[in-house]
C-alpha cells in the first residue's frame, strides 16, 4: 500500500486523542472529576461519548467484513449491537442510575449487600473487560499492517500505549470529551466516503452486487494466498492452493469459490431457511440473545450511566444513544454490498475485515480523492480502536483499583490502569490467529450469561438473594466463558457441537435466568431486610427526592 | 440597607406541602400504604417494559423464523432491494429507535401519575 496519507492520519487522530486528553487533564482536579466528571456531562455529550465508545473495531471493520463474507444473515450484528441499548433503555438504565452503582461489583454491593457476590462480579467484569480489550488490540495491529505493511505488533502495541497513558492521566472528565469527539470522527469517516462510493457505483452504471454467474473481478487482480484452501472454480475445476502461491486474474474473470464462503449470489443474498439448516436458524436466535442482552452487561457501557445527573436524565441519554447508533449502522452495510463489486479478491484471500479500509482507493482509483478518503477510514478505524479501548480500559482499572488493590485515590486508579492495560496487551501479542468479530460476539454471549439475570432480576424481583445471584453467575457465566474457551483454543468442532459452543447465548442465558430464580426461592430467607427502600430507591421519580 | 430575604410561603401551598410530607413519610418508612404505592408503581414500569419488549420480539424476533419457513417472503423486491436487506439494514433501525421513544414519554407518564398520587393523596 503506497498511500502516503495514511500514516499522517492515523497520527492525527491519536495526537488529537491525547491532546483533548491532556485538556481535560487540565480540568480534572478532584477525585470525583477524575472518576465520574462530577456528573457534569450534559446528555448530548454522554450519549455520543457512549455512542463513540460502544462503536468499536467489530462496529467499524468488522459488520462490514462479515457483511461481504456471509451476506444477509449477519446483518443481525448490527441490529443486535443497536437493539441492546433498547433493552438496556427498557430494563436497566433509569434504576440502575438512581441505585447509584457506578459499577457492577458496586450494583451487587448495593442489592444484595454480599462481599462474596462483589468479589465474583469483579472477577466477571476483569473476565469480559479483557476478552473485548484483546481484539481491539488485535483489529489495531491488522489494520496498520494492512494499510501500512508495519509489523503487526506495531499496531496493537501503539493503541495499548496510547490508550493506558490516556486513562491514567486524563480519567474520566478526559474520556468523555475523547469519546464524544471519536463518535463524530467516525460517523464522518464512514458516511462521507459512502456518498463517494454510491456516487462512483452510479458513475460505473450500476454493476449488479450479485451478477447471475457470481462475483467477477472487474479489474487485473493478483492474489497471494497465504493460508492453504481449496478453490472451486465457476466452470467446476477443483484447486488446491499453497501458502505463497500468486493467483492471477484477468477483468471479468469470475471468482473462485473458497470453502466455508458464501460465494454462492443466493445463499449471500437470501437468509438461510429452515429446510436446509435448522443449525443455523439455532446460530441466529443465539446471536440475537446475545446482542439484545449482551450490552448491559458490558462493563464499559454501565460505567457511564453515573454521569448522568438522574434517572429521568439516563433514560434520555440512552434513547439518543440509541438513535446515535442506528444512525451509524446504517452504513457498514453499504460497505460489504460494493465490497462485492469492488474487492472480490477478499473473498479469496478471506481477509474481510479489510473491506473498509481498502474500498475507497479499490473503487475510486489511487488519485486524491481515493487517497483522501482511505486516509480518513483508516483514521475512524483507530478512532474506533482507541474510544473503545479507553472505555473499556477505564471501566477494567476502576474496578481493579476499588475491590483489588482496595484503594480510591487517583494513585490507584493509575496504577490499576498500566495493570489493566498490560496484560491484554501481551495476550494480543500472542493470539493473533483469533477472529476479530467472533471473539466481540463471545464477550457479549458472556455478558449476557452473568450479569443480565443479575441486573434484570435485581432490579425488578424482590426475591433475589444473594446465593441466587452468584449461582446464576457461575452457572450461566460460568457455561459462557466455558463455550469461550472451548471455541478459541479447544479443538475444531463440527455439527450441533460447534453450534453450541461458538453459539451459546441461547442455552447459557436460560440456563442463568433459570438457576438464579431456583436457587433464590429456594434461599428465600436471605431476601435483603431493606428490600422495599431499595426497590424505593431504584423506581421512585427523582422528582420526588425521596 | 437592604433588607435580609424573607422567605414567603402560602397557606394553601404549605397546607398540600403537609399531605404530601405526610404521603412521603409513608413511602419512606415503608408503611402498608407506602409499601403498596411503590409495588405498584414498579409493576406498572415492569408492564411497560414487558409489553414493548413483547412488541419488538415479535416484530424482530419473528423475522428468521418467517423467513426459514417462508422462504418466498424473502425473493420480494421492494425498490430494487431485497425484502430481508431492506427490513433489516435499514428499517429496523428507526423501529427501534420508535420503540425506545414511546417507552421514554410512557415511562415518564407512569412516573407523573405517580408522582400526583404522593402529592394529591385525597384526590
Amino acid at each position: 500500500m503506497g498511500n502516503a496519507l495514511v500514516i499522517p492520519a492515523i497520527v492525527a487522530v491519536t495526537l488529537l486523542t491525547v491532546g483533548i486528553g491532556f485538556y481535560g487533564l487540565r480540568l480534572a482536579r478532584t477525585t470525583s472529576d477524575f472518576l465520574v466528571a462530577s456528573r457534569v456531562v450534559s446528555p448530548t455529550w454522554n450519549a455520543a461519548a457512549i455512542g463513540g465508545e460502544y462503536l468499536s473495531a467489530a462496529s467499524f471493520l468488522g459488520i462490514a467484513g462479515l457483511i461481504l463474507k456471509y451476506g444477509v444473515d449477519v446483518l443481525w450484528y448490527p441490529v443486535g449491537f443497536a437493539a441492546g441499548y433498547l433493552a438496556l433503555l427498557l430494563f436497566v438504565a433509569a434504576p440502575l442510575r438512581r441505585s447509584g452503582a457506578f459499577t457492577l461489583p458496586d450494583f451487587c454491593e448495593l442489592r444484595l449487600g454480599s462481599r462474596r457476590l462483589r468479589i465474583l462480579a469483579t472477577a466477571f467484569v476483569i473476565f469480559i473487560g479483557w476478552l473485548y480489550l484483546v481484539p481491539q488490540l488485535q483489529g489495531a495491529g491488522l489494520t496498520l499492517s494492512t494499510v501500512t505493511g508495519s509489523a503487526y505488533p506495531v499496531g496493537a502495541v501503539l493503541v495499548a500505549v496510547v490508550v493506558t497513558a490516556n486513562v491514567a492521566l486524563g480519567g474520566m472528565r478526559a474520556i468523555t470529551f475523547v469519546q464524544a469527539f471519536q463518535y463524530w470522527l467516525k460517523l464522518t469517516a464512514l458516511a462521507v466516503p459512502a456518498v463517494f462510493l454510491a456516487l462512483q457505483w452510479q458513475a460505473d452504471a450500476r454493476p449488479a452486487v450479485t451478477p447471475p454467474d457470481g462475483p467477477i473481478f472487474r479489474t487485473a487482480t493478483a492474489v497471494v494466498v497465504e493460508h492453504p484452501a481449496t478453490l472451486t472454480f465457476p466452470d467446476g475445476e477443483v484447486r488446491e492452493v499453497r501458502a505463497g502461491e500468486t493467483l492471477s486474474f484477468a477483468p471479468g474473470d469470475p471468482v473462485p469459490e473458497v470453502s466455508g464462503v458464501a460465494t454462492d449470489a443466493s445463499d449471500w443474498l437470501l437468509p438461510s431457511t429452515a429446510g436446509d439448516d435448522d443449525r443455523g436458524l439455532f446460530a441466529t436466535y443465539s446471536l440475537i440473545l446475545a446482542t439484545f442482552l449482551g450490552t448491559m452487561g458490558l462493563p464499559h457501557v454501565l460505567v457511564r450511566f453515573y454521569t448522568n445527573p438522574n434517572g429521568a436524565a439516563a433514560r434520555r441519554t440512552t434513547l439518543v444513544v440509541l438513535a446515535l447508533v442506528g444512525v451509524f449502522y446504517l452504513l457498514p452495510t453499504i460497505y460489504g454490498v460494493l465490497g462485492r463489486i469492488y474487492t472480490p479478491q477478499l473473498l479469496v484471500t478471506g481477509q474481510t475485515d479489510a473491506v473498509v479500509v481498502l474500498l475507497p482507493e479499490a473503487a475510486l482509483g489511487s488519485g486524491t480523492t481515493g487517497r483522501l478518503l482511505a486516509a480518513l477510514v483508516a483514521a475512524g478505524a483507530f478512532a474506533a480502536f482507541l474510544s473503545t479501548s479507553s472505555g473499556l480500559l477505564t471501566s477494567v482499572a476502576g474496578v481493579i483499583s476499588t475491590d483489588v488493590l482496595g484503594r480510591g485515590s487517583v494513585r490507584g486508579f493509575r496504577l490499576a490502569t498500566v495493570i489493566a492495560g498490560a496484560v491484554p496487551a501481551v495476550l494480543a501479542l500472542n493470539v493473533s490467529g483469533l477472529d476479530v468479530s467472533q471473539v466481540v460476539g463471545l464477550a457479549f454471549a458472556v455478558a449476557a450469561s452473568s450479569f443480565c439475570p443479575l441486573l434484570v432480576l435485581g432490579i425488578w424481583w424482590r426475591g433475589l438473594t444473594d446465593l441466587g445471584a452468584a449461582a446464576g453467575v457461575l452457572v450461566g457465566g460460568g457455561a459462557a466463558v466455558a463455550a469461550v474457551l472451548v471455541t478459541v483454543v479447544g479443538p475444531p468442532l463440527t455439527g450441533w457441537p460447534a453450534v453450541l459452543f461458538a453459539q451459546p447465548a441461547a442455552w447459557t442465558v436460560p440456563l442463568a435466568f433459570t438457576v438464579t430464580v431456583l436457587v433464590s426461592i429456594a434461599s428465600r430467607r436471605r431476601v435483603p431486610a431493606d428490600i422495599g427502600a431499595t426497590m424505593l430507591r431504584l423506581h421512585a421519580p427523582d422528582a420526588l427526592r425521596l | 440597607m437592604p433588607q435580609p430575604r424573607a422567605r414567603i410561603v402560602l397557606a394553601e401551598v404549605s397546607r398540600r406541602e403537609d399531605r404530601a410530607d405526610r404521603t412521603r413519610t409513608e413511602l419512606a418508612q415503608q408503611t402498608r400504604v407506602g409499601e403498596a404505592l411503590v409495588r405498584g408503581l414498579v409493576r406498572a414500569q415492569l408492564a411497560l417494559a414487558l409489553r414493548l419488549s413483547l412488541v419488538v420480539m415479535i416484530a424482530l424476533g419473528g423475522l428468521p423464523w418467517l423467513f426459514a419457513i417462508a422462504p418466498s417472503v424473502s425473493e420480494v423486491t421492494v425498490l430494487g432491494v431485497k425484502l430481508p436487506w431492506l427490513l433489516l439494514g435499514v428499517v429496523s433501525f428507526p423501529f427501534l429507535i420508535g420503540v425506545g421513544w414511546s417507552y421514554v414519554r410512557l415511562a415518564e407518564r407512569n412516573e407523573q401519575d405517580f408522582t400526583d398520587l404522593v402529592q394529591r393523596p385525597e384526590r
